[in-house]
């Protein structure tokens, strides 16, 4: 642990990425993860590693990709319209079970959209996205270190299951600005060697690392055992925050930004006697599946809030069924919700007991 | 007089670095000619031990199951992205792409065409046979107007579908590669040509000069319907009016 410093969240990632030992970044301009890259431009060469800008985001996914067969800790950033352009590589990182971090410090869309900050890419990250059987895992911080923490972890995951690793911030947290105290960084040298990675074929049979198998069984096995490793993933990898939901009737379901957000909504309410707790997912996927049916059990509402016109909610509703109301409050095209914003969405559900001076 | 027992001296054997796994090309098709040319270059350089194979999406899909060396798998395309990506992380390693014009020519010139301009210090065999073998004989960037292919049943009109693409000479105009070269297979001659030429190519990313290209000149007697030795008449009398053969550049 070191001092502590005041560092932007696209910069802090960067700064994360290198002290978990990446030593290869691949990117491509795009607002708002712009300061991402040229972190990278600037310090990947100090620390020995191997940067290059990218002709467009499928040259530095497919670019990563090379990286990682190659056996190196690589890593490329983008953002929402940059990261549909990946998905065909994202899937064939997955094809070949190689570890990638890959940050979508997401905008405004569909299409062109705008620069404001957004999380209408859940789908996109959680669901696949790219073509086959695949899944990615990801995760969601709501602070600035939080993001390096979850960087590093990315790394770690990535390299332990052999799978591409998204973190997935948005606008507001790629540009603002918190104090950070980072890890100690990981010396790459010691870290374990992977059995596959593209070394010569020297004292050994060669490697060969593809997705390609004309045989259906072939296939079938080799996807088979990667569905064993992300039901693994399922049950090892979860991470979720609960905040004030001990007592809690109604709970706010919302990730990153606006869970932050969400915090501030729970004091506001609570001040008011309004019993609101928040569940804050950490990994979109896997999903908190479990401790949401848990609150399902004992709270009236869930209320999901999201920037964007209704996707976690979905996985919401998967969890909790009918045990509880999963009402949706959402903004779109770049709007943030404001605490109070939230709160007054969050009175719909409460109803007040006058007798008793309770909200309930 | 006593009756001397002739020495047997082995004249012609298959490449260390050529594994034995039956190809997967049509009868007469030049694909198979090149592999065995790289991996007799990949002997006579002593690289076998460091060399990875960068394998496009085409006929040629399965080239890293033919040499003794580590390989990969690209998307359709990607290739010269993917060789950057190992090339970067791994100077040591001799990295080579195979890609038909397809894949080098279409859909990836992009990473292709960066590549070159970046100067990566990687080895790129282009295989240009005119057609995309592996759909099954479409139209490709190079193919000759007035050609025929399934999808320019009445010949490739240039009012419709442009002109075939040198994409030697596109890469020559770039400050970085160090060997940009057309070569081709049709007879003797031409095939040892093409072999100093890969030699070469591989000989100065050894001594990392650079980016190098290799186009070759490819026959593909199924989609073309002829027999292999018309196709080879072919490229010899109409192809290499289109794409002129020769170095373009060299400045190893
Ligand atoms: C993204 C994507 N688009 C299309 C294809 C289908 N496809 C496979 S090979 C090929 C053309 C290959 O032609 P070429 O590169 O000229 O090589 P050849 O087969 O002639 O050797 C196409 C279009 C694919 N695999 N991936």
């Amino acid at each position: 642990m070191g001092e502590k410093i005041l560092i932007a969240g696209n910069d802090a990632i960067a700064e994360a990425g290198i002290r978990a030992g990446c030593r290869s970044y691949f990117g491509y301009p795009i607002t708002p993860q712009n300061e991402l890259l040229e972190y990278m431009s600037a310090h990947m060469p100090k620390a020995g590693g191997a940067f290059v800008q990218a002709e467009s985001e499928i040259g530095a996914i497919y670019m990563c990709y090379g990286a990682s067969a190659a056996g190196g800790r690589t890593m490329t950033s983008s953002s929402s319209p940059g990261i549909s352009l990946k998905l065909e590589g994202i899937s064939y990182l997955a094809g070949c079970d190689l570890p990638c971090v890959i940050v979508n410090v997401a905008r405004g869309g569909p299409g062109l959209g705008n620069i404001a900050p957004a999380q209408g890419d859940y789908f996109q990250a959680t669901k696949g996205g790219g073509h086959g059987d695949y899944r990615m895992v990801v995760l969601a911080p709501a602070t600035i270190p939080e993001a390096t923490e979850l960087t590093m972890l990315a790394f770690d995951l990535a390299d332990k299951y052999w799978t591409p690793v998204l973190v997935l911030v948005d606008g507001v947290l790629g540009q603002m600005m918190e104090p950070v105290e980072f890890c100690e960084p990981v010396d790459p040298t010691t870290l374990p060697l992977k059995p596959w990675a593209l070394t010569g074929a020297q004292g050994r049979p060669r490697n060969i690392v593809t997705s390609f198998f004309l045989d259906p069984h072939e296939l079938s096995e080799i996807n088979l055992k990667r569905q064993d490793r992300y039901r693994r993933i399922e049950a090892q990898e979860v991470r979720y925050e609960e905040f004030e939901t001990g007592d809690a009737t109604i709970v706010i379901a919302a990730y990153g930004t606006v869970a932050r957000i969400a915090k501030t909504t729970v004091k506001l309410a609570r001040n008011e006697g309004i019993k609101l707790g928040l569940l804050r997912p950490i990994t979109l996927w896997p999903f908190p599946y479990a401790p949401f049916r848990a609150l399902s059990n004992r709270v009236k509402t869930i209320l999901t809030v999201e920037m964007s016109a209704g996707q976690m909610v979905e996985d919401v509703r998967l969890a909790v069924a009918e045990r509880a109301e999963t009402p949706f409050y959402g903004e779109l095209g770049g709007i943030v919700p404001t605490p109070r914003g939230i709160l007054r969405e969050v009175r719909k559900y409460v109803s007040y007991d006058a007798e008793n001076g309770q909200s309930f | 007089m006593s009756v001397m027992t002739p020495k047997m001296v082995k004249v012609f054997e298959r490449p260390r670095s050529l594994a034995d796994i039956e190809f997967t090309y049509c009868p007469g098709c030049h694909h198979g000619l090149i592999t065995r040319i790289i991996a007799q270059v990949i002997d006579e350089l002593g690289i076998q031990e460091r060399t990875v194979v960068v394998g496009p999406v085409g006929c040629s899909v399965f080239v890293y199951q033919w040499f003794r060396c580590d390989g990969i798998q690209s998307a359709h395309g990607r290739a010269c992205a993917v060789a950057t990506g190992i090339k970067r992380v791994n100077p040591d390693l001799i990295v080579f792409t195979y890609q038909g014009d397809g894949d080098l020519a279409a859909i990836g010139t992009a990473e292709s065409i960066h590549a070159a301009n970046r100067g990566e210090n990687i080895t790129v065999i282009f295989i240009n046979n005119q057609i995309y073998g592996m759909t099954g004989g479409q139209m490709a960037p190079t193919t000759l107007i007035g050609q025929w292919a399934t999808s320019c049943p009445e010949g490739r009109d240039a009012g419709l579908a442009g002109y075939p693409i040198r994409f030697a000479e596109i890469v020559a105009q770039l400050d970085a590669p160090v060997y940009v070269t057309r070569q081709s297979l049709y007879d003797q001659k031409r095939i040892r040509a093409t072999s100093r030429a890969i030699k070469k190519a591989f000989q100065y990313q050894v001594e990392g000069k650079g980016y190098s290209l290799v186009e070759i000149l490819a026959n593909c007697p199924t989609s073309w319907h002829m027999k292999p030795v018309e196709s080879n008449r072919w490229i010899a009398d109409e192809v290499v009016k289109v794409f002129p053969l020769g170095d373009l550049v060299d400045r190893g």
